[in-house]
């Protein structure tokens, strides 16, 4: 469940020794768009390498292959699969096939020993438009990105800072993944200078209900988690519940309420998501 | 009257500098400088030899001297800082007399107190008058301070201003007046402007160098210095001026305004004087042009002496007035002692400058230095060569931990109660170790190429030829 999902290129060395201190909750380290056409086996080799042999301490790692149109990308899974990253990052996911193909692919490549997660990249308007059935192809799909650059190129609109023109496709993906019990991680924000726009673009991810923002710059990491961090508001609320629960337990009771609402197994895990992201883990706090 | 010599020969013939004297230079021309190479070429045709060369620093640009020494010219170097051909050439053996290394404030303590005793002082003068009267900021080859120029100025027996830059009687402002100087060489040139000073000194992009300056500034917030009135120096590239970076966005936050920034000054830092975060820039030696620019219009931006800057034989230096200083390292040991002149393979590649004077003035010292340099630890059991000793080093900052001096264990809480990830300069060391190994240790023969003088007199280190450098 990442709140910051950071793009790590494949290709640079220093950057992939060092993704697990940037600050993010997950890396994607990538092999596709920043990646020139002649360092593609490098890039591959490298991170294949890095996985296995850099700890990146509790940082999920997930690596962004080339797309089913490459020539490679079967190379890519079979290379990185030797890595047991926890999942790999499927740009252009457009179909249900194409994620079938890619779990294929996957059966293929793993040990075995462990299931190697897929996150569909949601950034065409087919996509867009079959992202429901899309997220739900696969129970390796435990989260989902929007790519607006791609999406926007896509449907021939221009990106603007405010954007307007991705809020379809933001809300479309978005009650996709809620329907598909999937977690949802919002397009990255461009601009690596503009932190005050950041600002607001996170802002704007977090109340349509993205969980999370994916983010090409490591100076955008500190504000993206801190617009995510619960308030103390959710704080307080999720203190609550754990509280309501507990006691519920140990009166053996079924079903609780708590100011006249039902808590049910969702709000719960709700809570402890919140508590969790407040350095309050357990949730168990009095 | 009027001092100006026909020429430069004439100059110095008037001089009467003789085999085996001793001439200085300042290094305010930086790698730009043409008059180092300009005035021992022209000794070399005088036919003198045996000369000790005491320039406060050498650069690529004066790669010249090697055919000096190997012609018997120059027998004897004095740096403060040493980069390029002529610093490997000296790793490699070239002299058979160790260069003196002292730091920015060393040197201009033992000018003063005679143990450096400079015979003909060679004056890079961006502008002088007919009777010596030269500033730093008129002129093409303008530099702006000329702190580390004055010590010379003061004590050597003969002092030749050497100016491409001639104006009217008198020269305004005055940075070294007329009463120290003997005579005025006009030149065509002095410098190239574009190896004097930067155009724009920028803020690091790289996320590593802002993830190590985040911490700087975190752990100068966590030891209580973020107040009104803080000063503060930080050097010139990556995470030290980061640091200043970090720190600038703090002081705005919390509405502080610091009392005086130093050292090396940067139009970064002449953006705080402009915008009110610090009342004054007490400079030594400008870096970039808008520095220059500055000090030459701004009274708040103060040119001071390499001996107000950092001499601790005077009776008060600034260096002794700073509550942070942010530095860098090649390479600091698990006792904290800093290497800033030799590279992994031990060639030199630097120098103290005055990273052992503000390390021993601050109430604060932060070192900022990537755990892995490339593929190298730089956190040892033993730095190839000491500089800066372990004692005046408060905290070293990585991008992956900050370990702090045990002797300062009231920080170390501080750090610890601010969340900071605080942790043994030994477990930085294996963190290091870990990722990319342990380095082989390099060998060195038995042959001294340098010996290294702490502020105060003392011999720090020596410097030794490495194994297999023969050339």
């Amino acid at each position: 469940m990442p709140t910051t999902m950071i793009f790590v290129p494949g290709n640079n060395p220093a950057m992939v020794q060092n993704a697990g201190i940037l600050g993010a909750d997950s890396i994607i380290f990538d092999l596709e768009d920043a990646v020139s056409p002649d360092e593609k086996d490098a890039a591959r080799i490298l991170v294949r390498n890095a996985l296995r042999s850099v700890d990146y301490g509790s940082c999920e790692r997930t690596v962004r292959i080339n797309s089913v149109d490459h020539p490679k990308w079967k190379e890519d899974i079979a290379e990185i699969a030797k890595g047991n990253p926890d999942s790999i990052v499927l740009p252009k996911a457009q179909r249900m096939e194409t994620v079938e193909m890619v779990q294929g692919a996957l059966e293929e490549a793993e040990d075995g020993q462990r299931s190697i997660g897929i996150i569909p990249l949601i950034e065409t308007a087919e996509g867009v438009e079959r992202v429901f059935e899309i997220l739900c192809c696969s129970p390796r799909i435990k989260t989902v990105i929007f790519g607006a650059e791609d999406y926007t190129a896509d449907i021939g609109a221009k990106r603007t800072k405010e954007g307007s023109e991705i809020l379809y496709a933001r809300c479309r993906i978005l009650n996709a993944a809620v329907a598909a019990g999937v977690e949802a991680i919002d397009t990255p924000f461009t601009d690596v200078n503009d932190m005050e726009g950041l600002k607001e673009d996170v802002k704007v991810a977090k109340s349509l209900g993205f969980r999370g923002k994916a983010l090409i710059s490591p100076r955008h990491c500190k504000i993206a988690m801190e617009i995510f961090a619960p308030s103390g508001e959710e704080i307080e609320y999720a203190l609550k519940v754990i509280k309501t629960i507990n006691q519920a337990e140990k009166e053996g009771k079924g079903v609780v309420a708590l100011d006249g609402k039902m808590i049910d197994a969702p709000i719960v895990a709700r809570a402890r998501k919140v508590l969790k992201l407040a350095g309050m883990e357990g949730g168990n706090h009095e | 009257m009027n001092k100006v010599a026909a020429s430069l020969r004439k100059a110095i013939e008037l001089s009467e500098l003789k085999d085996g004297m001793t001439i200085s230079f300042h290094h305010h021309l930086r790698n730009g400088d043409y008059v180092v190479n300009m005035v021992l070429d022209e000794i070399s045709k005088m036919g003198i030899r045996d000369i000790n060369v005491a320039a406060s620093s050498l650069f690529p640009v004066h790669e010249s001297l090697i055919q000096n020494i190997k012609d018997g010219v120059i027998i004897g170097l004095d740096v403060n800082y040493m980069s390029g051909p002529l610093a490997r050439a000296v790793s490699h053996g070239i002299l058979d007399k160790p260069v003196t290394f002292r730091s920015h404030g060393g040197r201009p303590r033992a000018i003063h107190e005679g143990s450096l005793k400079i015979d003909v002082a060679f004056i890079a003068a961006p502008s002088s008058d007919a009777m010596g009267n030269i500033n730093g900021v008129e002129g093409p080859s303008a530099c702006g301070s000329l702190g580390y120029a004055i010590p010379d100025a003061l004590c050597a027996k003969k002092v030749i201003a050497v100016t491409d830059y001639l104006v009217p009687y008198p020269n305004s402002p005055i940075s070294i007046d007329q009463t120290l100087v003997d005579w005025v060489v006009k030149v065509d040139s002095i410098g190239d402007p574009s190896g004097i000073v930067s155009g724009t000194t920028r803020v690091t992009k790289d996320p590593i160098g802002h993830i190590i300056a985040g911490y700087a500034a975190e752990v100068i917030q966590a030891s209580g210095l973020l107040k009104e009135g803080i000063s503060f120096q930080t050097g010139a590239g990556g995470a030290s001026l980061a640091t200043a970076f970090h720190l600038k966005e703090k002081m705005i936050a919390k509405g502080i305004k610091g009392s005086f920034g130093m050292g090396g000054i940067t139009g970064f830092f002449v953006d705080m004087l402009e915008e009110g975060l610090v009342e004054k820039l007490i400079d030594v030696q400008c870096f970039d042009l808008d520095a220059v620019k500055s000090i030459k219009n701004n009274p708040d931006h103060v040119e001071v002496s390499g001996s107000f800057y950092a001499n601790p034989g005077v009776k008060g230096c600034a260096v002794d007035n700073l509550d942070v200083v942010v530095l860098g390292a090649t390479e600091i040991d698990t006792q904290f002692n800093v290497n800033v002149l030799t590279d992994s393979n031990g060639i030199i590649m630097g120098g103290s400058g005055g990273h052992s004077d503000t390390a021993a003035g601050a109430k604060l010292t932060i070192i900022v230095a990537n755990l892995l340099r490339s593929r190298l630890p730089i956190v040892l059991d033993k730095v190839i060569t000491k500089v800066t000793p372990g004692d005046t080093v408060d905290v070293l900052v990585t991008e992956r931990g900050v370990a702090v001096n045990p002797q300062r264990k009231e920080l170390m809480d501080s750090l610890k109660d601010a969340k900071l990830p605080v942790m043994d300069i030994e477990e930085l060391k294996a963190a290091a170790e870990k990722i990319a190994g342990k380095p082989r240790e390099i060998s060195f023969t038995d042959q001294v190429v340098g010996i290294v003088e702490y502020r105060d007199g003392s011999i720090i280190d020596k410097i030794y030829k490495p194994t297999g450098s023969e050339r």
